[in-house]
């Protein structure tokens, strides 16, 4: 039964969120075959495929990875995008401000203010739904917008090149480039984007893993979130952990900043996140909230984005969008309670068939 | 200031603030009734798509309008479904939603009209009216007035009847019962689920509304993405109202004139020192007003006590 919940549950969701996108690529006149053929299997070609869907995945490992911290302390993280361009910009700054330093300093530099920035802005929430009992949910979109407003403020007004059309930073010193990991594979080309942030994330990881079932500090986080007045009772700072669980939560999410910027760009562009932060909140829920689950459906997502670019350009009627709606049907199948489903079904009427037969 | 100060400001506040009333109010029978809608934008979205596409091939604006609260019902029954048959968690379901409303309307725009994400344009004769263009000749020596769009007019009307609905009714005393102790409500007799599936249809048929003059009101088409957050600015007014219609009215009127102050002030306004005010502060008012005024330092904002929750009858 666990075995069912925790694998074959999220395997059925994204089979059923598949058959409904299937039915309306059919509706709207194209082969559904042949949409998911390109939308899968664009993927897995070398090194192009591979290349780029792990580097679309990156991103959303350390987002899913920010959500499932949060969950496990039963906290809603919804501003995984908003930390993640506070990190981003962080990252981009320290890159600027100090861009003549060694790379040995300024490197670790950029990425710990990364870290820091997504830690401080997921934090808040923390702080707020702690000592006030404000509502991480508002709080966490509310300062979403916050922070997509402040980071486009600093890049127009302060570290814009003087003249450029595009609203981005001027670029960060060489000493802060992450390599590229076509720099140590030889059959993967440099110019495919794909760099040392990857391994970050798999590092990520088993860090989280490690921190949540091998700690103490993980062990009070999900004390917390399995129930918090057994938690308190036990003598857990239920406070403590919410605060420390929404930075850790908001550090992971910041981390996107190392991939983006320091790995990427080489500067901070704005409104650089293709919703990284929300699919995050789907990779951690398909995931089922476990660092292992995070990154095998941070790669599944991943696939669909890599995919989403063919679709657009070889079928006539089907457009990258139907990613987006592929992700939302998924959110909202995973979020379903197993259990309800069957009992449900049963109401409705389409389980009573089956039952009685 | 003068220039910013006008009467323009404040039709461009009503204007502006029009989708985020009809949202908010539905999303405060939803709330009231306590379900959470983070759906807001998903379903402002929806219904501004359906009444864009409806209205360019019916050629009729209240044809459009109309399916607009279809569809904004057909989406919440989803969400009811989910959140309340199957039990599945309010915020998480509320967020597929979004998520899905920003890539559905551009994949069926796509096959529709064959375009990336937006509807074609809609001739002005068939666009939403505003008040003089109901009734010509009605109102001529109230010119201020006339441009008003009707959807404008039909929201305060909304949150009148809501008001009234809310503390003057059966069903309003059994929507708030049912959001603050649905276990004393059942107790009573009150179909706690029933109340809730009508509460968050209702806030689909509403937020359908804004959806559509968002499209077909306020502008001439459907664009991606056209909601533009104004589904999350609607849920802070709804707190920042207290989950009360009149000042939830008044909050979005806040939100609105925040926006149209943006909007005004570009290249307008300047600090002492001579530089422009960035708009990024300006659009931050609002979110930060809704942080700080959760956080209970401009008075205590209470959610209905079963916000959130679903109901299980005990067996």
């Amino acid at each position: 039964m666990k075995l069912l919940r925790e694998i074959l549950f999220p395997l059925l969701a994204v089979l059923a969120a598949f058959v409904i996108g299937g039915v309306v690529v059919l509706l709207i006149g194209d082969s559904p075959f042949q949409t998911y053929l390109l939308l899968i299997g664009s993927a897995f070609s070398w090194p192009d495929g591979i290349g780029y869907t792990l580097f679309y995945a990156t991103p959303l490992i350390f987002t899913g990875l920010a959500v499932a911290v949060a969950f496990r302390c039963g906290l809603l993280n919804i501003g995984a995008e908003g930390q993640l361009y506070m990190g981003a910009f962080a990252a981009a700054w320290i890159g600027i401000k100090f861009a003549g330093l060694s790379g040995w300093i300024l490197l670790p530099a950029c990425c710990l203010a990364a870290i820091a920035a997504g830690a401080i802005w997921g934090g808040i929430p923390g702080l707020l739904k702690a000592r006030f009992g404000s509502h991480e949910v508002i709080n966490t979109i509310m300062l979403n917008f916050v922070a997509v407003a402040l980071v486009s403020y600093f890049t127009q007004y302060h570290y814009k090149t003087p003249g450029d059309p595009i609203l981005q930073t001027t670029p960060i010193g060489p000493g802060a480039h992450i390599a590229r990991l076509g720099k140590f594979i030889p059959a993967l080309p440099e110019r495919i984007p794909l760099n040392v942030a990857f391994i970050l994330a798999i590092i990520a990881c088993v860090l989280v893993y490690v921190l949540l079932w091998k700690t103490k500090w993980g062990y009070e986080i999900r004390a917390t979130g399995a129930n918090p007045t057994a938690a308190e009772y036990g003598g857990i700072s239920i406070r403590k952990q919410i605060i420390l669980a929404m930075a850790i939560s908001g550090g992971l999410a910041g981390m996107v900043g190392i991939n983006e910027v320091l790995g990427y760009r080489y500067r901070y562009y704005d409104g650089f996140s293709a919703n990284y932060g929300f699919v995050g909140i789907a990779v951690a829920l398909l995931g089922r909230n476990h660092p292992f689950g995070v990154f095998l459906s941070a790669i599944l997502f991943a696939i669909l984005l890599r995919g989403g670019i063919f679709v657009d350009a070889y079928t006539v009627h089907v457009s990258k969008d139907i990613v987006d709606m592929l992700q939302g049907i998924v959110i909202i199948l995973v979020a379903l309670r197993p259990d309800a489903i069957f009992s449900g079904l049963k109401k409705v009427g389409v389980m009573k068939k089956a039952v009685s037969s | 200031m003068r220039q910013i100060l006008t009467l323009s400001l404040l039709f461009s506040t009503i204007r502006l603030a029009t989708p985020l009333v009809l949202a908010a109010l539905g999303g405060l029978y939803s709330e009231r009734s306590g379900v959470i809608n983070i759906a807001l934008e998903g379903l402002l979205l929806a219904g501004a798509f359906t009444a864009a596409s409806v209205t360019y091939y019916a050629e009729s604006p209240w044809v459009g309008l109309g399916a607009a609260m279809v569809a904004g019902a057909l989406v919440a029954y989803i969400i009811a479904l989910a959140c309340i048959r199957f039990r599945a968690d309010q915020v998480v379901t509320g967020t597929g939603i979004n998520i899905l409303f920003i890539g559905l309307p551009a994949v069926l725009s796509g096959a529709l009209f064959l375009s990336s994400g937006s509807t074609p344009q809609i001739p002005k004769e068939n666009l939403l009216p505003t008040l003089s263009g109901l009734l010509p000749g009605f109102i001529p020596q109230w010119r201020i007035l006339s441009e008003v769009s009707v959807i404008s007019l039909l929201a305060l009307v909304i949150v009148l009847v809501t008001r009234y609905v809310l503390y003057r009714t059966p069903f309003g005393l059994r929507l708030r019962a049912v959001g603050e102790n649905p276990e004393a409500a059942d107790a009573a007799g009150v179909g706690v689920n029933r109340i809730r599936y009508a509460a968050v249809i209702m806030s689909g048929v509403l937020a359908g509304i804004g959806g559509a003059y968002l499209s077909i009101g306020q502008s001439s088409l459907f664009t991606r993405n056209m909601a533009a957050g104004r589904g999350f600015i609607a849920l802070a007014a709804l707190i920042f109202g207290k989950w009360r219609p009149v000042q939830t009215m008044l909050a979005c009127l806040l939100f609105g004139l925040a926006d149209a102050l943006t909007i005004q002030m570009q290249g307008v306004a300047k600090l002492p020192s001579g530089e422009d005010i960035p708009v990024q502060f300006i659009q931050m008012i609002p979110y930060v007003v809704t942080i700080i005024v959760l956080a209970g330092f401009i008075g205590q904002s209470r959610s209905p006590r079963a916000l959130g929750t679903p109901y299980e009858k005990e067996r």
